[in-house]
């Protein structure tokens, strides 16, 4: 009847997972009754729920991200605390319990984190710098959202019923085949992968579609700001790229639920053939993670050192140059696989060649911050955090790209040092800046500036003391994921990395206190404007937060920089233009299809994962009824009417007129 | 100049300038959104597929001291199929032209034999499948089996995701009639069956033809 489910599950016999997972359960419960007693859940329901507005599914998968970015920071810190202890000792974590530490770690940071931060800020940004009122498929959007977030569920999950992975974030073969690792934790990894792959899959062809045909009037593909550029680089790169995971994973799955041999020791499996396919993905991965985060630096930089972006078409040549470059570099991640000097030295070439569009992105930074009038707020100081930490990242990646260094190099802390200081220096620095920047735009008021600053310092050291550390320790030949070790020079270095890790913790900490902090600041911190920093592309134009329809009429789009010409257009005039010709706006309506699918994506997982068919199939029927359901509803869209347009429109004016008599800006 | 623009260039009349189009006129009507978007989707698909083929490539050799290709295939079964999906692609445009005429029982009835062609393809795929696994050569038996049952079988699966589509639509076209929203679904739905014409064609060629000829 439950198939493999029985109490043996729940881990009572060890005490931390036990913990953590009660805890977990609590504070989940807390927060459901907390909403309950508050009489929320109508609003819920009605206002993020079931919303197909892109900027309210942006809002939510970057609180997502923030969520997972706690849990998979106690992953780490208690690593780092497990192997500050673990010379000649056993540690407080059993090595079983260890493994599947890492394994989640780097599987929630980079999918259930860094994913969810990048394509929240893709989602709620773009279509407002287009000029667009939503994304190409707003239910579609909602869909993807909702089994990202159902992915997030099942990885949860496991910690409180059975196991998780012990066989790393990329699961190799044959470890992750069946014979190796019997237990549920595996399916856990595959299924909640699998599901949420497909939603990411369908914020490619969404967000593709949007930049390609959405775009206002006169928004010439040459005139979209870099961060628009970045998205669509990133999004073909999840096209291209996510169908390659879909099929790899598949595989892995026919393997351990019906006995394939694709990848296992017998019947002429072949593992390696895992490890390229794998990394096939693996590699545009990393720059579906990196190129929007490039792309928020280049808004950051240019906003505030009140000059256009230094460099723009070569900026849009070196993105659309890494895009197709990250294809053909994916052999790096397994030099040591032993496909022979002659394949191992094209990738080498190719990883070096692939740096050099990024130091074209690095160069025009600076020289767009050369002569201008920088503001050091703290999504600058997170842009030139950005510059240097990622620089030293990406020499230690290009030292690796030579093929006989990274034999000595290869799964050594060296390694684990440098895609940290990439992946933290670029992607999560990029993100938080982005989340400080775009944050009044969302909710109509600035974040406390001081405790951002402190954020960032804390992230900054926090990040040179953590992973400093590391790169000699690889140096020494310490190799990665070790549950204990003997060598008595490594521990004082993993000691400095633990401290690192706690600062690191005090940069999390002010993360969560500036934002409570400006919520009860709000009344300070309030953008009355829709233009805080003195912005230059669409979305400032709109009032802060943006109405659903984002633009009371579609802006007509005369060059580079949209807003920035409007408004030095009002300036000059001493006058807004014109009133235009409101005209009523029709608004896709509301849909639960997004939730109602996750919700059986959650039961068709949990059920394959413990071999409860039953369960599974009539998941698979709900998922079919949810779909057929709304492919047979009548009404798609509801109309606002012009008075509605004009009255929103006009109280915006207002805000604006003052401004410009006021003689600050426009 | 401004006789030049009274008189366009005659190779260009009815077609706008590809720029004028994307850029200046702002957002596309949504059949060329939906449309679009749906391409990009059976590109990613497309990828999918080159995954699995890629791995049935590799695999195509290590058949574990089992059958290969040309001693399990039978092309007379695989030619019966082809012809089946063929003809159903064109039963599909004989559908395409039904709707643009707005004839509903037409419609129905190219919808209905797409449908029926579709199923008969299917059973025949199955079928072989069952003799396969019933002769001891299943996926398990070897590398080279499981990448072909993946392969073929998960075309068999779209072909089969197809069909359950194609019966919504029919009801939705029996109950709704030609509605703007049913008419561009009905559009991703042919351009999702022709698709499945190419991945067969690829099929057809890479897996069985190679396979037993070699």
């Amino acid at each position: 009847m439950l198939g493999k489910l029985d109490w043996d599950a729940i881990p009572l016999h060890e005490p931390i997972a036990l913990i953590t997972a009660v805890t977990v359960v609590v504070v989940v419960l807390a927060v459901l009754g907390w909403i309950t007693v508050r009489g929320h859940w109508r609003y819920l329901w009605n206002e993020w729920i079931t919303s197909v507005d892109h900027k309210r599914l942006g809002v939510m998968y970057f609180l997502l991200g923030l969520v997972m970015l706690i849990r998979g920071f106690a992953d780490a810190i208690m690593m780092r605390a497990h192997q500050a202890m673990a010379y000649n000792a056993p540690g407080y974590l059993e090595p079983d319990h260890y493994n599947q530490i890492f394994s989640a770690h780097g599987t929630i940071m980079i999918f259930f984190t860094a994913m969810p931060f990048m394509i929240g800020l893709m989602n709620f940004v773009m279509p407002l710098q287009i000029g667009a009122r939503d994304v190409a498929f707003p239910t579609l959007n909602s869909v993807s959202f909702w089994l990202t977030a159902a992915g997030v569920a099942l990885i949860n999950v496991s910690l409180g019923v059975g196991v998780f992975s012990r066989a790393g974030w990329l699961a190799y073969p044959p470890l992750s085949e069946l014979r190796f690792s019997p237990d549920v934790g595996v399916d856990y990894y595959l299924w909640s992968l699998q599901i949420s792959g497909v939603g990411t899959l369908m914020t490619g062809i969404n967000l593709v579609t949007t930049v390609l045909k959405m775009r206002a009037p006169g928004m010439r593909l040459t005139r979209m700001p870099i961060f628009c550029w970045t998205t669509l680089a990133s999004n073909l790169l999840i096209v291209a790229a996510f169908p390659i995971l879909t099929a790899t994973f598949a595989m892995l799955l026919l393997d351990r639920y019906l006995g394939f041999h694709f990848f296992t020791k017998e019947a002429g499996g072949n593992p390696m053939m895992y490890v390229n396919l794998i990394w096939a993905w693996g590699h545009p991965e990393v720059y579906i993670l990196i190129l929007p985060a490039f792309g928020i630096f280049s808004e950051v930089i240019s906003t505030f050192s009140g000059k256009p972006l230094f460099g723009y078409r070569s900026m849009i040549v070196a993105t659309m140059a890494i895009c197709v470059l990250s294809f053909m570099v994916w052999l790096h991640h397994f030099f040591t696989m032993g496909a022979g000097a002659d394949v191992n030295a094209f990738f080498g070439i190719m990883t070096m060649i692939i740096s050099v569009p990024t130091g074209v992105k690095v160069f025009n930074w600076l020289f767009t911050m050369y002569g201008g009038r920088v503001r050091f707020t703290s999504p600058v100081l997170w842009t030139i955090g950005f510059m240097i930490t990622f620089v030293i990242g990406g020499m230690t990646g290009v030292l690796m790209a030579i093929p006989p260094a990274d034999f000595v190099l290869h799964n050594s802390l060296f390694l684990v040092a440098h895609f940290h200081n990439v992946v933290i220096g670029g992607v999560v620095f990029g993100a938080l800046a982005g989340y400080v920047f775009w944050f009044p735009k969302a909710f109509g008021f600035r974040l406390h500036e001081g405790w951002g600053k402190a954020t960032f310092w804390f992230w900054l050291v926090g990040f040179y003391v953590a992973f400093m550390p590391l790169y000699a320790l690889g140096l020494m030949g310490m190799t990665r994921r070790m549950q204990h070790y003997d060598v008595a020079a490594w521990q004082p270095w993993l000691v400095v990395a633990m401290f690192g890790a706690v600062l690191i913790f005090f940069g999390i900490a002010c993360l969560v206190i500036q934002l409570v902090v400006s919520i009860r600041q709000r009344g300070r911190l309030h953008d009355t404007t829709g233009d805080p920093w003195d912005g230059r592309s669409l979305e400032w134009i709109t009032p802060s937060p943006p109405p659903a329809f984002n633009f009371a009429v579609l802006p007509n789009v005369q060059g580079e920089e949209a807003y920035w010409g409007l408004k030095q257009g009002a300036l000059r005039a001493g006058a807004l233009p014109d009133l235009p010709a409101y005209e009523a706006i029709h608004l896709p309506r509301n849909s639960p299809t997004g939730f109602v699918t996750a919700f059986f994506a959650v039961v068709l997982g949990f059920a394959m994962i413990w071999h409860i068919w039953w369960l599974a199939i009539l998941g698979l029927i709900g998922a079919f009824t949810g779909f057929v359901v709304f492919a047979w509803r009548d009404k798609e869209e509801y109309a606002v009417p012009v008075d509605e347009v004009a009255a929103h429109d006009a109280r915006h004016r207002a805000a604006r007129d003052v401004l410009l008599h006021s003689g600050v800006r426009a | 100049m401004s006789a030049v623009a009274a008189f366009p260039d005659p190779n260009r009349l009815g077609r706008l300038d590809a720029e004028t189009v994307a850029d200046e006129q702002g957002p596309a009507p949504k059949r060329i959104v939906v449309g679009y978007g749906f391409w990009i989707f059976l590109l990613s698909d497309f990828i999918m597929f080159s995954a699995f083929f890629a791995a049935y490539a590799v695999l195509n050799g290590a058949t574990a001291d089992g059958p290969a290709g040309h001693e399990l295939f039978d092309l007379r079964n695989v030619a019966i199929e082809t012809v089946c999906l063929l003809l159903s692609s064109f039963t599909c445009g004989m559908a395409s032209l039904a709707v643009s005429v707005r004839s509903p029982v037409w419609t129905q009835i190219a919808l209905l034999a797409t449908g029926l062609l579709g199923l008969v393809f299917v059973i025949l795929e199955v079928a072989e499948f069952h003799t396969l696994v019933v002769a001891g050569n299943g996926p398990q038996r070897s590398a080279f089996l499981s990448a072909f049952f993946t392969l073929v079988g998960c075309h068999g699966v779209h072909v089969t995701a197809g069909g359950l589509w194609l019966g919504t639509m029919m009801a939705q076209f029996f109950f709704k009639g030609f509605n703007e929203t049913l008419l561009r679904r009905f559009m991703c739905f042919s351009l999702f069956w022709h698709a499945l014409d190419i991945i067969w064609v690829a099929i057809f060629t890479i897996v069985y033809l190679m396979g037993a000829f070699t």
